[in-house]
């Protein structure tokens, strides 16, 4: 059956609460998610005091400086820090987002919650393994495919044709909407969740692609792609302001299409 | 998630894990039917409720004279058929969501199939039997 607690070793007990910055006027408190696997405990809850005089607005801007000046061991992937690379999506104030673009003065009660992303097993701290994510993206085979002969400059596309993937190649992968997806979260080895959904939407919708049937075919499956129940929670998660689920629904259209 | 399969003891690569056993190619007809049902019990909900109202208090033999109307049985039966089969479509996406042991989903599914099948019967039986006043 579907498992609704936490299995023991991941249950959060306790956490340590570091002192506040000496020099600081003002502060925010941050409680991030601990979990080492290298020291057998179970994961836990440390509180940070951030300067916010000393620090960038962002919730990102608070890791790193908490990183710098109170605990180097303290373990998140960002990169970009502009909302391009997706690298530093996690659990932020209860909703997955960038923690590049999220600031922490619109968490607005008590202390900033960040977590990693929510089902998906931990690396370390805020690194979740997306193994599985990634792989579902694979599967979905996202390059263009053709039989006809390579044109000898290149595949042309209208402007019509091309506007078609707007709101779909804007995804950058972070992953924050399948792991907002209840329904992900109980099939993840067989729902292959928004993400990859939204993707392959953006190559089925590719007017110079001459795959669309074989892509379908591969789709078409009562967990790949009809475990979307049209929560909506991964539109609403979404950093990019993207709509997987309205991506999902024209897939499933087009599968009652080619049927009757 | 099958123990085989479960990325713990499994040294399959992710890839070959999410591809498993491939897509089934099925899935559609019952999305389709269930918005077809879907559909068609809201059009029925309405005159269904009017009949239901109409037979309050009736004896057998009143019920036998609404009843066996042709256009009456008529939309009790298609009302039967579009809620047993949205009712069987819907509680397996139930199972198959919630339910992980392979055995315990077919039984699942096994029951419910036979459940919404003998409901159906026995709705239409006695819908019948009432209209034709045996």
């Amino acid at each position: 059956m579907v498992e609704f607690a936490l299995p023991k070793n991941s249950r959060i007990t306790g956490g340590k609460t570091w002192p506040k910055p000496a020099s600081a006027t003002e502060t925010r408190e941050f409680k991030v998610y601990r979990w080492n696997p290298d020291d057998g405990k179970n994961p836990s809850v440390d509180t940070y005091y951030v300067d916010i005089h000393d620090c960038g607005p962002m919730v990102l801007d608070a890791l790193i400086w908490i990183k710098n000046h109170i605990d180097p061991t303290l373990t998140f992937r960002r990169s970009c820090r502009e909302g391009v690379c997706g690298s530093c999506a996690m659990n932020i104030d209860g909703q997955n987002t960038l923690a590049c673009t999220k600031s922490m003065h619109d968490v607005k009660d008590g202390a900033v919650k960040v977590n990693p992303l929510p089902h998906q097993p931990v690396v370390k701290d805020l690194v979740p393994d997306l193994a599985n994510f990634y792989a579902q993206y694979a599967s979905i085979e996202p390059w263009l495919k053709t039989t006809s002969p390579t044109p000898q400059k290149e595949w042309r596309q209208s402007h019509e044709d091309r506007e078609k993937l707007d709101g779909l190649y804007e995804c950058i992968l972070c992953a924050c909407c399948s792991t907002s997806c209840p329904s992900y979260w109980w099939n993840s080895e067989r729902f292959l969740g928004p993400a990859a959904l939204l993707q392959a939407t953006r190559w089925v919708k590719d007017s110079r692609d001459e795959a669309t049937g074989e892509r379908l075919d591969n789709l078409e499956d009562p967990f790949r792609l009809y475990r979307c129940h049209t929560i909506l929670n991964c539109a609403k998660a979404c950093p990019k302001s993207l709509n997987p689920s309205e991506a999902i629904a024209e897939l499933k259209l087009m599968m009652v299409e080619r049927q009757i | 998630m099958s123990a085989q399969n479960s990325p713990a003891k499994s040294m399959r690569t992710p890839l070959a894990r999410v591809r498993s056993l491939g897509a089934s190619h099925s899935g559609t007809s019952d999305f389709w039917r269930q918005r077809l049902t879907a559909v068609a019990m809201t059009l029925l909900i309405l005159p269904v409720i009017v009949i239901v109202l109409m037979l309050i208090g009736s004896n057998q033999a009143g019920a036998k004279l609404i009843l066996g109307s042709l256009p009456i049985a008529i939309i009790l039966l298609l009302f039967i058929v579009a809620s047993a089969w949205h009712m069987k479509i819907g509680m397996q996406v139930v199972i198959e969501d919630y339910v992980h042991n392979e055995k315990l989903k077919l039984a699942g599914i096994m029951a419910n199939n036979f459940f919404s099948f003998a409901v159906a019967l026995a709705s239409i039986y006695a819908l019948l039997k009432l209209s034709s006043g045996v």
